[in-house]
């Protein structure tokens, strides 16, 4: 009562110095406890003319003279007859929740919403008007429940356990994982038999509302991962599945792909920096061409020599994936080079306190849904399709009905190479590029073809997004090296049981 | 001619510790400590180049893994190395300096035998011997061939190599084993121990040589030709492809893990590094340059790539990855003989 009175005798003693220059001085002098003391009451008091006073005592334009504290005004000279307050580690760190918890009544949205993510970690009872009175003037539904959040967290530090206990069952509603963690933390040092009851009911109760968006998260990252396989697969699925080349430059495709997207970046960047958001839909054609373009002078020169020799093509290829990784490296430098995502791919979609979906990610499943279905139709629909599936069917007959079998081959291996130049582009905006990139994913694209059959696209797509959901399954388990030892140990007995894939079309053949 | 060939490079050899030891440095004769560890490390990559030729070449088998049984065998021998730096290490503890560091107190099982030479070096051989049998039984019994065999065999490998990536393995994580000091009480570094195992290594090739002639001019030898050609056919006159390519892939992987054994203490250090997918496709090419299904050709070629391989690194090393991939194109396009079939129309 006493201190609402000397506050209210401070509001009518001076428009600028609204604070009163008891607890100013008190404040910013004397023993640590006193001090720490006055300024939580005066926070307490939630007082509008504290702020500017402790960020003058941050900027260390509080002087002190005669016991009295005095406030220099922004720029001008410090009087030669003060002193400078002492501010050990202690009070600076109470000033800044200080600051924090007086932002919590600022008009600016933004601003009490940073607030609130700074006051999360030391929520204390002292700050508990303070928090109760911004909850009753806060207008935001979300600010508002995180504040009641934090104001429970604050009644779990009380000395009381009855407020203890109420506090933990108002907790019990939470999605957050920051609440979970807080209450582990408080159950630990708890003494009150019904308090600590009362937490571990709470924390249950949190946990298996965040189970649903755990769960939620793993399934996306394995989805995310099956699409990124996908699409690393698609164009193999051509050109191993349909042409049985065996094609270790795979890898080093993507990769021309990816710097292809880096190229029509930089060019962006130098030729048209307002148009930066829309480089993406350049690049797509641009990774799609160079790949192809590569693809089809790799099939022009060196492939179509060795078609019936699987072992000589995978040797083959090999040097050309060494002599490409060697080119992006004289041409590009052996570092690693920066893709940007554009704007609107960058930040997620929160769908739950502990379930982001990034946008990046989204797009690349609706991508490699697209050029799945793209890849579809092309085969199924077009006269090119249906010449590519007629000379990997019966490459004399198709020769006899007409059909120029070598062109076919380029055309087909271009277009498989230029998917991956595709994917290429897609993995530019969620990883590193450079020229290692095509070796981390080669091992992979195989084991999807391999395990998705040889001929067909839907074997691929089951194999793709089931080894993406199953590896991040395996990795919450056991961790990422064990899930994909575990993984390629799949791939070995799987050839051991159906070397012709899982999904493989039957028939008889025999040498 | 082939045999005047051998008898000229068995005399060659036998040179080498004469040209080392007996005149002192700097004198014209005199062969440099570096030429004579690169001719052991040289031998030992013919050794893996004879190896991967005896199932390729004559068993029609491409392995893609055999960077595994190499460093198996080195890791083999490695764990002796660590045990014989004793107190030398930054530690002067009992210990390996890296289980120091992760902070063990006693040797984990599998190093129960690692102070013993002798012990060692069977468990050297016998591990990869091992896990190629079982590896191979399951593999050539569901008649996994071609290409399909080449991929599981690098997907053998990688996974290995992630497992000998870890430090809770137990086999020095990422920096694998280094900075060893002495074999059998004896300096690692002296003239006369990189000589020994330089000439060791040279004994090991001929006999791996001997060996390989003997098995493929057998009747053996002949059925497993057969296979290459036609293994169907081969199945059908009644004999069981299986234990031919079995008996192959083992005698293979045992050679590998022998290159193994010599290489580590000549090159002085071990690393996840050998089981790359990289380093066992580079021992395919080896034998391809040489030209498969002879016998002398895999280790003409294994010392024609490495020494191209020297003088590059040395002389224009962003050049290197351009000729080894170039290598790969050229020999399997216009080269499927090597350097042997070369030869041969050269003659002709």
């Amino acid at each position: 009562m006493l201190r609402l009175l000397l506050i209210s005798l401070a509001l009518l003693w001076g428009p600028a110095w609204a604070l009163s220059p008891e607890t100013a001085a008190r404040i910013a002098a004397g023993e640590g406890d006193d001090r720490v003391a006055a300024l939580q009451q005066a926070v307490a008091a939630g007082d509008a003319s504290l702020a500017p006073f402790l960020r003058a005592l941050q900027d260390g334009r509080v002087r002190l003279k005669g016991g009295q504290a005095i406030v220099v005004a922004e720029g001008q000279a410090v009087p030669a007859d003060t002193e400078e307050p002492m501010l050990n580690n202690r009070m600076r760190r109470e000033i800044e929740a200080a600051l924090a918890g007086l932002d919590l009544l600022s008009p600016d949205r933004a601003t009490r919403a940073k607030a609130l993510a700074t006051l999360r970690d030391d929520a204390d009872a002292s700050k508990l008007p303070l928090f109760e009175r911004a909850l009753a003037s806060e207008p935001d539904a979300q600010l508002r429940s995180q504040l009641s959040a934090l104001v429970a967290g604050a009644k779990l530090s009380s000395t009381d356990p009855g407020q203890r206990r109420a506090a933990a069952t108002e907790l019990a509603a939470s999605a957050d994982p920051a609440t979970r963690a807080l209450l582990l933390e408080r159950m630990v040092g708890e003494t009150d038999p019904g308090a600590k009851a009362a937490m571990q009911l709470a924390i249950d109760a949190i946990g298996s509302r965040l189970a649903w968006g755990e769960r939620a998260q793993l399934l996306f990252s394995g989805l995310s991962l099956g699409s990124v396989l996908l699409l690393v697969a698609l164009g193999l699925a051509i050109t191993y599945g349909l042409m049985g080349v065996i094609n270790m430059a795979h890898g080093e495709l993507l990769m021309v792909g990816a710097y292809a997207t880096y190229c029509v970046q930089q060019a962006f960047r130098a030729w048209a920096p307002g148009a930066f958001d829309y480089y993406l839909w350049l690049a797509l054609p641009a990774s799609f061409i160079a790949a192809a373009l590569v693809g089809a002078a790799m099939e022009r020169t060196v492939i179509r020599w060795l078609y019936g020799r699987p072992l000589e093509t995978l040797l083959a290829t090999w040097g050309i994936s060494l002599v490409l990784m060697q080119a992006v490296r004289s041409l590009f430098g052996a570092q690693n080079v920066a893709v940007e995502n554009p704007g609107w791919l960058s930040g997620g979609w929160a769908l739950l306190p502990n379930l982001t979906l990034p946008y990046n990610r989204l797009a690349i499943l609706a991508f490699a849904a697209l050029v799945l279905v793209g890849m579809a139709l092309l085969l199924g629909k077009t006269r090119l399709g249906l010449m590519v599936r007629g000379v990997t069917q019966n490459r004399r007959m198709a020769a006899c009905v007409g059909v120029n079998t070598a062109r076919v081959d380029t055309m087909a291996f271009a277009l498989g190479s230029g998917i991956a130049g595709l994917a290429g582009c897609a993995l530019s905006q969620i990883g590193n590029v450079g020229p290692d990139l095509g070796q981390s994913y080669i091992v992979d694209a195989f084991m999807v073809v391999v395990l998705g059959g040889v001929g067909q696209l839907a074997g691929t797509v089951y194999a793709g997004l089931g080894l993406g959901v199953l590896s991040k399954l395996l990795e919450g388990w056991q961790g990422a090296v064990l899930a994909k030892i575990a993984l390629l140990m799949l791939l070995v007995l799987v050839i051991q049981k159906k070397p012709q894939g899982l999904f493989a079309l039957k028939g008889r053949v025999l040498d | 001619m082939k045999r005047t060939l051998l008898v000229v490079i068995a005399l060659g050899l036998l040179l080498v510790p004469l040209l080392h030891l007996a005149f002192p440095p700097g004198h014209v004769l005199h062969l440099s400590e570096f030429y004579v560890g690169l001719l052991g490390k040289f031998l030992c990559f013919a050794i893996c180049a004879l190896a991967l030729d005896l199932i390729w070449g004559f068993g029609g088998i491409l392995s893609l893994g055999h960077g595994l049984f190499f460093a198996l065998g080195g890791y083999g021998m490695g764990m002796y190395l660590m045990r014989q730096i004793g107190r030398d290490g930054q530690y002067q503890a009992d210990l390996p300096d890296f289980m120091v560091f992760l902070n063990w107190k006693t040797l984990p099982w599998h190093w129960a035998a690692s102070d013993s030479l002798v012990a060692q070096l069977f468990l050297a051989l016998a591990v990869p011997g091992l896990i190629a049998a079982v590896f191979g039984w399951f593999a050539f019994r569901s008649r996994i061939q071609g290409v399909y065999f080449s991929i599981i065999t690098q997907a053998l490998t990688v996974a290995a190599m992630l497992l000998f990536f870890r430090n809770e393995t137990g086999f020095g994580g990422n920096n694998g084993f280094t900075d060893f000091k002495r074999i059998a009480g004896l300096s690692i570094t002296s003239p006369g121990m990189k000589v020994a195992l330089c000439m060791a290594s040279a004994a090991a090739l001929i006999a791996c040589y001997l060996i390989a002639r003997w098995l493929t001019q057998s009747r053996w030898g002949r059925i497993l030709q057969a296979i290459r050609d036609a293994e169907g056919r081969v199945r059908f006159l009644g004999y069981d492809p299986v234990a031919f390519k079995l008996s192959a892939y083992v005698i293979s992987a045992l050679m590998c893990a022998l290159a193994g054994i010599l290489y580590v203490p000549q090159v002085g250090i071990i690393n996840p590094g050998e089981m790359s997918p990289a380093a066992s496709i580079e021992m395919a090419i080896w034998a391809a340059v040489g030209g498969r299904g002879t016998l002398l050709g895999p280790v003409l070629g294994a010392f024609f790539v490495n020494g191209t391989k020297s003088v590059f690194t040395a002389w224009w090393p962003e050049g290197w990855l351009y000729v080894l991939g170039a290598l790969f194109i050229a020999v399997t396009l216009f080269l499927p003989a090597g350097l042997m079939g070369l030869a041969k129309r050269f003659k002709r």
